[in-house]
């Protein structure tokens, strides 16, 4: 008897040695689900929505929440003044209409009749003002402050120069909000779904303080309220029944689980213990477009994948030739279509895709490779560059995989196309963060920015020169002078002229090399209906229904 | 009894501090801090983050004030999960950590004694072969290569066992489902390593004069081999369970966050990357004082097996 189980031990251990791991391609693909019964529209018994969440959110406190996996779950817990139908068009949320003064500067919220906390108090415009209030007081810790400051006195109040009353915002009546700002911001109705303008509670956070966020204790004024979280095991949220379009919600409950690590969340969707992902690991993108294109959800998304140069130290300082022959010797089809695989657009320029904005990029976006490369060798050799004196460049980025292979792409089409010897560097985040910000370390970096509202200027203001996260140095008077006639511009269109030109002039100095824009990766099981994808990434699950599978 | 007791009481408080004073001055050092983000901080904020964690006072004001709270039980504030304490953390981590442990140490120690018993009874058999290369394969495979082999296998293609997360369900309600696999590849390597010690400690002593002398006395195979054979034999086995414990523990690091379960490694390694000063000492500190305990345990034990060693 234990000879056989030893030889049967040994045959499952030589078996399991020889398979590859992590590698799907060898199993079986699984069975066409009929999801929605005979209609095709037919609800499940059990509408309960399960989504994988990425890195578990450091608070709930919308106000002190930062990261992209915190403002998933807040979304559902809370609705700001306004809010996102499915498809991210913005829709009236807390606010049922609101009017704004010629001048674009004062903005008047008529508050819903019917907004309620999930413990059955009506929602007041006071409540708007006091979370605004709470939001910039520095007191609070938040670390969004800055995304306030188009309102009037927020600058001052964030830096402690004000006490928070002084900030742009009153309430009128119970159901009448007026935002003061200190010059015309179209965006501000795009900024106002955002986490940090939400409303909060009060008489909870007076009464709880620091830990007013927590299950038992947070009152929440969206489709749901939460129930229970466990740190690294799940948040779970349930239907808040006093929420005003309850009758037109579905799902009963939301889980969220945090999971780093993407293989892992991808196999716990297939395995069918999540509907929904909250990303997608490259590697496994090929297989999944060949075996589930109809539960892959690939769409452009609002950010910008490019390399920064530092431009206050040589070799880049004051060398725009030696910036523009880097950027053209990159072949981005090759490097969007060989090497990161998922669909990303290549790009030419910073921003990417916004709603009403005219995409800028530099005329040689429009020349073939072989056009680009023998420009970018004229640009090299005016630099002063040679195969005798090549380009040394210290290239880099923080440590993840799929930059590692796109900086050793960069890297070889550069060697290839001028010489350039490229010493690539890799560095944990937040080193990296560190390092970058010095300004002085660094020649070549990888610098990623995703938009916090659909607007160009989310982008554009980084390359301000005294901007805190301009750590490309950057430094135009011109620049900075269009951004600050924008900000004063009432009129969109001619404010969207000035930040397009602003484009063109930053693009023509190239203190960034772009790379490509971003597109958002998520899997979705055919029975979640009402998912559409659109720009921000944004999804409530109130627009959601689990059909029958 | 009490006087060894007392001893290794205060024996371990230098242990500790030096724990502490090298984990705490090198997360210090560590380049990045906790605050650091992609986001631009208003110079007031940052501030009175600074100030509200104590990181604006000098180094070893802030060294002293750690030590004080600890010695009055209080772990501080975590810096990541910025509502909540690290000992509520440890409280709400470490039943996770202990469950998937305890199960992979019982495994281990059972699996391996017994598959180790068997290769020596059988020495130069299939079944010593076998099991052998069992064992050799647990110990060359690492386990952040098997986990998502048998995820794949048990989870995704056959269906039988969840793929991770710790479920709802209580142990004996279902909940048993989510450790298995986890259980299983934390324990293997130490399945093997203690098979391996095991079968050479059993193989000398069923050499040893006194169990020939039982075998000529006539007892019977089971009996000289439960009563006579294995108390001895597990000798190794016991000196071996404080770095197999040490193993578990780093194991777990691995294992907690492929499997997505809400254990103190996965806290540890988060903890890490974050640049959680507090949370990160407080395990290192829970952990440290933990195989302090364990190694303590396993000197009686081995006072127990063995006579010689009582003095």
């Amino acid at each position: 008897m234990p000879s056989r189980l030893g030889w049967l031990l040994l045959a499952l251990a030589l078996a399991a040695g020889c398979s590859r791991p992590g590698d799907q391609a060898n199993l079986p693909v699984p069975r066409k689900v009929v999801v929605g019964g005979a209609t095709g529209q037919e609800l499940a018994a059990e509408q309960i929505l399960r989504k994988g969440n990425g890195t578990e959110p450091e608070t709930l406190d919308p106000h002190r929440a930062e990261g992209v996996t915190a403002s998933n779950v807040l979304r559902d817990l809370f609705e700001g003044l306004v809010t996102e139908a499915a498809d991210g068009t913005l829709i009236p949320g807390a606010a049922a209409s609101w009017t704004i003064s010629d001048d674009g500067r004062v903005y008047t919220f008529r508050l819903q009749p019917n907004g309620r906390w999930s413990n059955g108090d009506p929602v007041v415009a006071e409540d708007f003002a006091f979370g605004l209030r709470r939001s910039a007081d520095p007191a609070t810790l938040s670390e969004y402050s800055a995304i306030l400051y188009p309102i009037d006195n927020a600058e001052a109040v964030v830096n402690g120069q004000l006490p928070p009353e002084q900030l742009g915002v009153r309430a009128i009546d119970p159901r009448t909000l007026e935002i003061r700002l200190h010059s015309p911001t179209p965006y501000l109705l795009g900024l106002l779904t955002h986490s940090s303008t939400y409303a909060v509670h009060r008489p909870s956070v007076e009464k709880f303080g620091d830990k007013f966020a927590r299950p038992g204790n947070l009152v929440s004024n969206g489709a749901y309220r939460l129930n229970a979280w466990k740190v690294q095991s799940h948040i779970q949220l349930v239907r808040n029944v006093h929420y005003r379009e309850n009758d037109q919600t579905t799902i009963n409950e939301v889980w969220y689980y945090p999971v780093e690590n993407a293989e892992s969340e991808l196999n716990r969707y297939r395995a069918n213990e999540f509907d929904m992902t909250e990303t997608v690991p490259n590697r496994q993108i090929p297989w999944l477009k060949k075996n589930l294109p109809d539960e892959l959800h690939i769409a452009p998304y609002l950010g910008s994948y490019v390399y920064g140069f530092n431009t206050s130290q040589p070799p880049f300082k004051d060398n725009v030739p030696l910036r523009k022959a880097l950027a053209m010797a990159l072949d981005r089809d090759i490097l969007v279509g060989k090497i990161t695989g998922a669909g990303e657009i290549a790009a030419y320029g910073w921003v990417p895709p916004v709603t009403g904005y005219k995409n800028q990029q530099p005329v040689w976006a429009t020349w073939t490779q072989e056009e680009r490369d023998a420009e970018a060798r004229r640009l090299y050799a005016e630099a002063g560059y040679s195969a005798e004196k090549p380009l040394r460049v210290q290239l880099l980025h923080n440590t993840e995989i799929n930059h590692r292979r796109l900086a050793v792409a960069m890297a070889a089409m550069w060697r290839d196309v001028l010489g350039v010897e490229t010493e690539i560097l890799n560095q944990e985040w937040q080193v990296f963060l560190q390092t970058r910000r010095t300004k002085i370390d660094t020649q070549v970096f990888r610098y990623g920015w995703v938009g916090d509202y659909n607007d160009p200027y989310t982008f554009a203001e980084i390359l301000e020169s005294k901007h805190g996260l301009n750590d490309m140095a950057y430094n135009n008077p011109r620049y900075d002078g269009l951004l600050l006639q924008a900000s004063r511009e009432a009129d969109p269109a001619a404010r969207m002229a000035l930040l397009e030109e602003a484009e063109r002039i930053m693009l023509d100095d190239m203190p960034v090399l772009p790379i490509y824009y971003y597109v958002s990766k998520q899997m979705v099981k055919p029975w979640v209906a009402g998912y559409a994808s659109n720009i921000m990434d944004h999804h409530h699950t109130r627009h959601f229904r689990i059909l029958k599978h | 009894m009490l006087r060894l007791f007392l001893r290794r009481l205060l024996e371990s408080i230098p242990t500790l501090l030096i724990l502490i004073a090298v984990t705490f001055f090198m997360m210090r050092m560590a380049p990045g801090g906790p605050f650091d983000s992609e986001k631009r901080l208003a110079p007031e904020v940052e501030a009175n983050l600074r100030a509200a964690y104590h990181l604006d006072e000098p180094l070893y004001q802030q060294f002293g004030r750690y030590l004080w709270n600890l010695a009055q039980g209080d772990f501080g504030p975590s810096f990541q999960y910025r509502d909540r304490t690290v000992t509520e953390l440890i409280a709400s981590g470490f039943p996770v950590s202990l469950q998937l442990g305890g199960f992979a140490m019982l495994i281990a120690v059972f699996g391996g004694v017994a598959l180790g018993s068997v290769a020596a009874l059988r020495q130069n058999k299939p079944a010593d072969y076998g099991t052998m290369a069992v064992a050799m394969t647990g110990i060359s495979v690492p386990n952040f290569v098997l986990a998502p082999l048998l995820v794949l296998v048990f989870a995704v293609y056959l269906g039988w066992l969840p793929a991770g997360g710790l479920g709802e369900a209580s142990l004996l309600d279902g909940g048993w489902k989510n450790l298995v696999l986890p259980v299983f590849t934390l324990a293997l390597t130490q399945v093997a390593y203690i098979a391996r010690l095991t079968r050479g400690s059993m193989i000398e002593v069923l050499r040893s004069n006194y169990i020939r002398t039982a075998r000529a006395q006539g007892l019977p195979t089971r009996t000289i081999l439960l009563r006579h054979a294995l108390k001895p034999a597990l000798i190794p086995v016991i000196s071996y369970l404080g770095p197999a414990t040490a193993g578990l523990i780093t194991g777990s690091v691995v294992i907690e966050t492929i499997f997505g379960l809400p254990g103190l490694g996965r806290y540890f390694v988060t903890g890490a990357l974050n640049r959680d000063y507090t949370l990160v000492l407080g395990i290192v500190v829970f952990y440290g004082a933990l195989i302090i305990l364990f190694n303590f345990l396993v000197d009686l034990a081995y006072g127990w097996l063995d006579p010689r060693s009582r003095e």
